[in-house]
């Protein structure tokens, strides 16, 4: 598998070039953010405010309402939590074209829950306008600003950071409430998003070789929501659906299925994997996947319980996640 | 307080005000922190060095001279995580206990800039309330010694690493604490970088508002943050001018220098809170640390070259203590 270093902060330099109205805000930061290379590429477009973001986002609203297109970075947890207040009424409110690119999603950072976004999914799908991309590999990476700016109003970009595995060719780019199909079958569907999507494509070939027939659909849309393959997704399973994140299991992905389904009468299980209502705390990524079940083998277990059999799959039919390259693009202990 | 009802408390051990003694011992905390740093970061590639420079003199004064606390009530070898708080967790504890019992005439401590979680760490194994080898749990899965300390971490009593956050609640507890009619102290540790969020001015305003002068804040100038230094990202100067405004008494020290830092928290209360910015440098002892200013907030070692000589910098400078720690 092809890993990409630091695909963000080499497409935004590439994508704004000559977009002129287009600037970046940054809270201190900026390298963290990927927004260093934007910086000494074109430093009039680029502003720094500081530690502080509940006053970033004013900024950026003024900015959106004089015809620019400001592009705040900083971490998710600093987008959706501390300046949600100012993001509601100086942002959402005025439906203004404000791109709130947020990293660090749910259970990538080891820096706890401080820094660890797992509810911003949820804290931003309860805004009116506020429009919500998730990024699950390189290609979205690259592909995500265009979609981003091609909504009038704001948009929330979970984002990740560092070195990002390419998953989908390049020749298949981001498009908005489209989902990727990623596998077919009618036994039970999968709805995953972001870095899960990597771990529910290493359990699925093992679901396949026991005979359960899968639906795999990975989701980057997560507002508006509204994808009809996601409908059909959820009344063609026979034995059920379950929803895969790296969030809180309430307001997420999980609960935007849980929505579609009960609107439309779908009568299915829904098993929602994600965090169960809980902060998490400081550690690997790998240790906490593991923990909370947002996994490949929690994946396997939801199966078996929508099927009520046990598959028998052993731990080494999954195979494990690619070990990081050599010289990491980011350590992952920098915050 | 007086030193007078200072010396009367209980189960500190009492300083007079010419003993000078606390001070080498301040001192030589201080150099031990910056080695155990430094030779964390050279192991592990990396790490939060440049504020075990700048901070180590003033932790290690706090520790040693200004905050009035019991012994530590937390075990030498660090607990496992135990879970979040919640009302179906009665396991979940604070760091606190390693800042020694409650009482109403001892000092709290609050940890605010918890990226410094390895140098306060590291000041506990100094003053014995840590074990010597407690850093090899230190970012590790399941371990309490968390890269960017919570409230389980061992000297932490609050969630602090959305920064800017914990002096209010600090000002809280200082409030609670004048109710209660404790005469204990709140010590607030933070960071200048700090003072770019909105939320420490509001909270300096209300805790000159309410004169709580109980409340006790050193923090560390040392002029830089993730970006590079301060005055190339956004500007807090003058910032002694700027606290006197919102009502604080406020002194500015060298941030190196023990007794300096000592001073301020041996006088009088007089009914605002106080402040202590403490000017230092973020490559104090470690010089070879210059060189990669101004990118000084993360310390990476990519090559074997870089780790050679950081490891060579261990030789120089800073000064090993023997045995267990230093009470
Ligand atoms: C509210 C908030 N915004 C952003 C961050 C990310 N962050 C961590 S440390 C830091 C600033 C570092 O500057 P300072 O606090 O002065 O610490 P130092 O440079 O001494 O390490 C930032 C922006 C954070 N932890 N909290």
């Amino acid at each position: 598998m092809e890993i990409v270093s630091r695909p963000h902060g080499r497409n935004l330099v590439r994508w704004a070039r000559d977009r002129e109205r287009v600037v970046v805000l940054s809270a201190d930061l900026t390298s963290s953010c990927e927004a260093d290379e934007f910086r000494e590429a074109y430093p009039d477009r680029f502003f720094s405010l500081g530690m502080a973001e509940q006053n970033m986002m004013g900024f950026a609203a003024g900015l959106a309402r004089e015809g620019y297109f400001p592009f705040v970075h900083t971490f998710a947890v600093f987008i959706c939590r501390r300046p949600f207040d100012q993001v509601a009424m100086s942002i959402a409110y005025s439906n203004l074209p404000a791109r709130l690119i947020g990293f660090l999603p749910g259970v990538t950072t080891p820096g706890g829950a401080t820094h660890q976004a797992i509810d911003d999914l949820g804290l931003m799908r309860i805004l009116p306008n506020m429009t919500i991309l998730e990024c699950g590999d390189a290609t979205e990476v690259e592909s995500v600003l265009d979609v981003a700016q091609s909504v009038n109003g704001p948009v929330y970009v979970r984002m990740l950071r560092g070195d990002v595995p390419r998953l989908f060719p390049s020749s298949e780019p981001m498009r908005l409430n489209a989902c990727r199909e990623l596998g077919d079958g009618d036994d039970v569907a999968i709805v995953s998003s972001g870095i899960c999507t990597e771990e529910a494509m290493r359990a699925v070939p093992a679901l396949r070789a026991r005979g359960v027939s899968v639906r795999h659909l990975h989701v980057s849309t997560h507002k508006p929501f509204d994808d009809p393959a996601i409908l059909d997704a959820v009344t063609t399973a026979r034995r059920g659906v379950i929803t895969l994140e790296n969030h809180t299991i309430i307001g997420g992905l999980g609960s935007a299925v849980a929505e579609r389904m009960a609107e439309s009468g779908a009568g299915a299980r829904l098993i929602r994997l994600g965090l169960r209502d809980t902060f998490a705390h400081g550690a690997s990524r790998p240790y906490l996947m593991r923990k909370y079940g947002l996994d490949a083998v929690a994946l396997v277990g939801a199966v078996e319980d929508l099927i009520g059999d046990r598959l028998g799959i052993a731990a080494d039919a999954i195979p494990a996640a690619p070990p990081p390259p050599l010289s990491h693009a980011v350590k992952v202990e920098d915050l | 307080m007086t030193e007078s009802i200072r010396q009367a408390i209980a189960m500190v051990p009492t300083e007079t005000g010419t003993d000078t003694a606390w001070i080498a011992r301040a001192c030589r905390i201080a150099s031990s922190v910056r080695r155990r740093v430094l030779e964390h970061t050279v192991k592990h590639n990396g790490g939060y060095l440049s504020q075990a420079c700048s901070a180590a003199e003033i932790l290690a004064t706090l520790y040693a001279r200004v905050m009035r606390l019991g012994p530590s009530a937390g075990p030498l070898a660090p607990l496992p995580f135990p879970g979040v708080p919640s009302a179906c967790n009665p396991c979940a504890f604070t760091g606190a206990a390693y800042n020694g019992p409650r009482a109403p005439h001892l000092d709290r401590f609050i940890f605010s800039p918890v990226h410094y979680a390895l140098v306060l760490y590291s000041v506990l194994i100094e003053i014995g309330r840590l074990a010597p080898d407690a850093l090899d749990r230190f970012n590790t899965d399941g371990s309490t010694l968390e890269l960017i300390g919570a409230e389980h971490s061992p000297g932490h009593e609050v969630t602090a690493g959305s920064l800017g956050q914990a002096i209010s609640q600090a000002a809280g507890i200082a409030l609670a604490r004048r109710l209660r009619g404790d005469t204990g102290r709140v010590w607030v540790f933070m960071s200048d970088g700090e003072f770019e969020e909105g939320q420490t001015w509001e909270a300096f305003a209300a805790a000159a508002y309410h004169r709580l002068d109980g409340l006790g804040v050193y923090v560390d100038a040392n002029g830089q943050q993730c970006d590079g230094r301060m005055d190339t990202v956004m500007n807090i100067e003058p910032l002694k001018a700027r606290l006197e405004a919102f009502g604080a008494e406020v002194h500015e020290v060298d941030g190196h220098d023990p007794a300096a830092l000592a001073e301020p928290a041996e006088r009088d209360r007089r009914g605002k809170p106080i402040v202590v910015i403490a000017r230092t440098d973020p490559c104090r002892g470690i010089d070879l640390l210059r060189r990669r200013a101004p990118r000084l907030h993360y310390v990476r070692l990519k090559s074997d070259e870089e780790r050679g000589a950081f490891r060579d910098a261990l030789g120089g400078g800073a000064e090993r203590e023997t045995g267990h720690g230093d009470r």
